[in-house]
This record gives structure tokens, C-alpha cells and sequence, in this order.
């Protein structure tokens, strides 16, 4: 599984992610193959960062994987990498999971979702990973308290702005403001362009 | 909400920690805002980065479910282009004929759906050439503010959905599973003017999934009616109805 996050400026032998899903959108199975190889780690990392259950996330990690096989014909490269893509994909689909899950069962206590650190803390180490992991926990620190928190409770549990507000007890506009210029000073650290 | 509030979203848009509707108002703004779509790219971009700091080795299991699974699953056909989108945000609020737009829509791109199902290609590559003149209007009458449907079950097991636009004065006729007219026979639908049946066009005897913008105008017919006539149709109808359908009254 060393292929696991061969992305973010790794030369890698071979066809790159973005042709291999235009590969996979032609049906070709073995192409998807690598696909799986590619992104499987990151989509099952970031689902079981939201759900936290293991069997759960494993169920959705699946579907994920599966929906990208089905609609690999629709990732269009002008609109960004396809590692952007299958996460944005795996993020809504353990967003719309939690939420709906919520719906009938209480979320989990205040206490316990504002207590955690983000599950980055928790992962297996590997090593393309805890560089990656360094970098993102080196910017993060470059954010306020208030940008931090707003951004990984809703990214890492997949909180609406609204329940960040509420858990927080800061005024809505502020939450809104917090998102966007904590996550632009993420994009500048990390040097994401897109 | 102004517009400069809506900008500040692009954070919250893209950790997708909007809620439904303001997620929905928000890309609506995101189609006429270039600078934000730009924005929302590069951060969306930023969240992957969150993600994939917290990947994990998944279990060996996992890859060869998902590989056995995507050989049962059909993949998607890219779409043509959209018209069921390109009416603009003007006819918001008419979900139901949008969707019947939509269908008309696939319907055009595949030459209807059952034939595309049993992918008898040539078939579909006529009937999507068919379709595509009659696309524009019955998309129209479709999507009108006030079009209104009624549906009803046909002879063996059918079932036809009618929307008549009064604004455009036009009828659309949606059959689904109807069985094919006897050999040499078609269908022909009628518009019942109280009681006096007048042509409305012929359906695609080759389709049992199919969708007709009614020849003619509406005007102060109250229904419509199908009958079996052979090919070419007929002036009058030749037969009893086989079925026989009220348009949706206000």
C-alpha cells in the first residue's frame, strides 16, 4: 500500500491519477484497480475521521469507492485533481451519513466532540502520510484558536457552521468568517493552488 | 442575504457545512460569481489536504469487495449537455416538471429510455434524432409556470401522464409500458373537443416508452383519447378508444 497518498508533487511512475480516472470513466477495471490503490487509504482515513465507528466507516468508505467507479465518467480535470475530487466525495458522503444518523440518535456529547483533538492524532503511522500529516498539523498551528477549531469541527466531524456556532457559543457571522479566512490561511501555507 | 454575505460562505461551502437550503442559495450565486467558484476551487482543494492527512491503511478485505462490486455496477453515461438546466433560475419551484423535463431530456440523449436499456444503439440513434427536434418544445411545455399534469393507468398495465401548458397553449402525452400496436396499426391520439375527437399526431409505433408534444393547439379541448388506426392514421378515429384521459383542470 505504499501508493497510498502518492499525490501532492511525488513523482509517480507510470500514468498519473487524473488519466487513470479518465481510464476507469472508459470502464477499464484494472485502471479503477489503481485507482483503489491510490485513494482507498485517504477516502477510509477521512470517512472514519467523521464517523468514527470502524464498521460504519468501512460500509461508507465502499460506497464511496464504488460511487467513484459509477460517476467516474463525470470528474472533469478543469475543475481540479481527481484526489480532490474522490475526497470531496467521501467528505459529503460521511457528512450526509452523520447528519442523517442524527436525525434519530443523539450526536455525541458536546464535551467529547469539543475535548478530542483531530483524529490525525490517532492514525497509523505511514510514512507519505505522517509527512503529510506534519504539514497540515504545522499549518493548523498557524491558525487563531477560534479559525482551528471552526475549521476541523467542521471538516473532521462534519458539523454545519451553525452547530460549530452553537458548540462554541460564537455569534454565526463569526463562524462563517472564521471558515473561510482559517482555510485561506491554510491555502496559503500548504501553497495549494487550484 | 446580500451578495458580500454570501461570498463569505465559500469557507463553509467548502467543509460542505452549509445546511440544504443555504447550500442550494449558495451555488445559485456560485453560477454568476467567477471570482467565488475560483475561491471555493482553492479551498476545496485545502480540505482535501485535511483529509489527506488522516489516511489509514484499509483493510485488504475492503479492496477486493469493492473490486468484485464494481463489476456488477453500470457506469454512467456522460451527459450531452443539459437542457432541462438551461431554462436559467426563473422556474424555481416547479421540481415536478422540471423533472419530466429532465426525463424528456434523457430521453432525447438515449432515444428513450427502454430502448437505450436493451442498447439496441441503432434504434436510439433514430429515435434520438426524432427527439431532438421535438426536444426544444415539449421542453417548453414542460417546464411552463404553469403546466399542470394528470395521470392514469392504460390498457395492460400501461400508465400515460398528460401536462397541458394553457400559457402555451400545448399539450405534451408521456406513455410508459404500453404495448406496441398490432402490425400495421398505430397509435393515434386524439384531443377530445366535448365530445368531437380531433387529430393530434401519431405515436412511435416502434416505442412502448415514449413521449409526444400533441400535434395542434389545445384550444378548448378537455381531453384526449387514443385509438388504434392503421399506419398513416387516420381523419376521424376508426375505433373505440383504448384510452380515454381528462386534462388536469386548475
Amino acid at each position: 500500500m505504499n501508493e497510498a497518498v502518492q499525490i501532492s508533487g511525488v513523482p509517480t511512475p507510470g500514468p498519473d491519477l487524473q488519466e487513470l480516472l479518465v481510464m476507469v470513466a472508459r470502464g477499464d477495471q484494472e485502471a479503477f484497480a489503481k485507482v483503489y490503490d491510490a485513494v482507498s487509504g485517504p477516502v477510509l482515513g477521512l470517512v472514519r475521521s467523521v464517523l468514527r465507528d470502524p464498521a460504519q466507516s468501512e460500509e461508507v468508505a465502499q460506497e464511496v469507492l464504488v460511487e467513484v467507479w459509477r460517476t467516474a465518467p463525470r470528474f472533469q480535470s478543469s475543475r481540479g485533481s481527481a484526489m480532490n475530487w474522490v475526497l470531496t466525495l467521501a467528505h459529503h458522503r460521511a457528512v450526509d451519513r452523520v447528519r442523517s444518523a442524527e436525525a434519530s440518535a443523539a450526536r455525541e456529547h458536546k464535551a467529547a466532540l469539543l475535548d478530542r483533538t483531530p483524529a490525525f492524532d490517532e492514525v497509523s503511522e505511514q510514512v507519505e502520510t505522517r509527512l503529510e500529516r506534519e504539514q497540515v498539523r504545522r499549518c493548523l498551528r498557524t491558525l487563531s484558536e477560534l479559525q482551528r477549531q471552526s475549521v476541523t469541527l467542521a471538516y473532521y466531524r462534519g458539523l454545519t457552521y451553525r452547530e460549530v456556532a452553537e458548540l462554541l457559543t460564537v455569534p454565526l457571522g463569526t463562524i462563517k468568517t472564521r471558515l473561510r479566512d482559517g482555510l485561506i490561511r491554510l491555502r496559503d501555507c500548504l501553497g495549494v493552488s487550484a | 442575504m446580500t451578495t458580500a454575505d454570501l461570498h463569505t460562505l465559500t469557507g463553509a461551502y467548502a467543509l460542505h457545512a452549509l445546511p440544504d437550503d443555504e447550500r442550494r442559495e449558495f451555488e445559485r450565486h456560485l453560477s454568476d460569481c467567477e471570482a467565488c467558484t475560483q475561491e471555493v476551487r482553492e479551498l476545496s482543494a485545502t480540505a482535501a489536504r485535511l483529509g489527506l492527512a488522516v489516511a489509514e491503511s484499509p483493510p485488504r478485505e475492503l479492496r477486493e469487495r469493492v473490486l468484485r462490486e464494481i463489476t456488477t455496477v453500470r457506469q454512467e453515461v456522460p451527459s450531452h449537455g443539459r437542457p432541462g438546466r438551461t431554462g436559467g433560475g426563473a422556474r424555481t419551484g416547479r421540481w415536478t416538471t422540471y423533472a419530466l423535463a429532465a426525463c424528456i431530456a434523457a430521453a432525447a440523449a438515449f432515444g428513450g429510455v427502454a430502448v437505450w436499456q436493451n442498447q439496441v444503439a441503432q434504434d436510439a440513434r433514430q429515435e434520438a434524432n426524432q427527439a431532438q427536434r421535438q426536444n426544444e418544445q415539449l421542453a417548453q411545455v414542460l417546464s411552463a409556470p404553469d403546466a399542470k399534469t394528470s395521470s392514469g393507468e392504460l390498457t395492460g398495465g400501461a400508465r400515460g401522464t398528460v401536462v397541458v401548458s394553457q400559457q402555451e397553449n400545448r399539450a405534451v402525452f408521456l406513455a410508459s409500458g404500453m404495448e406496441r400496436p398490432p402490425s400495421g396499426k398505430v397509435y393515434q391520439i386524439w384531443f377530445n373537443d366535448e365530445g368531437t375527437m380531433r387529430s393530434a399526431g401519431l405515436m412511435d409505433p416502434a416505442a412502448s416508452d415514449d413521449a409526444v408534444l400533441l400535434d395542434g393547439p389545445v384550444d378548448r379541448a378537455t381531453g384526449m383519447g387514443i385509438t388504434v388506426e392503421p399506419a398513416g392514421g387516420s381523419a376521424e378515429p376508426t375505433s373505440d378508444p383504448v384510452a380515454l384521459m381528462d386534462f388536469p383542470t386548475a
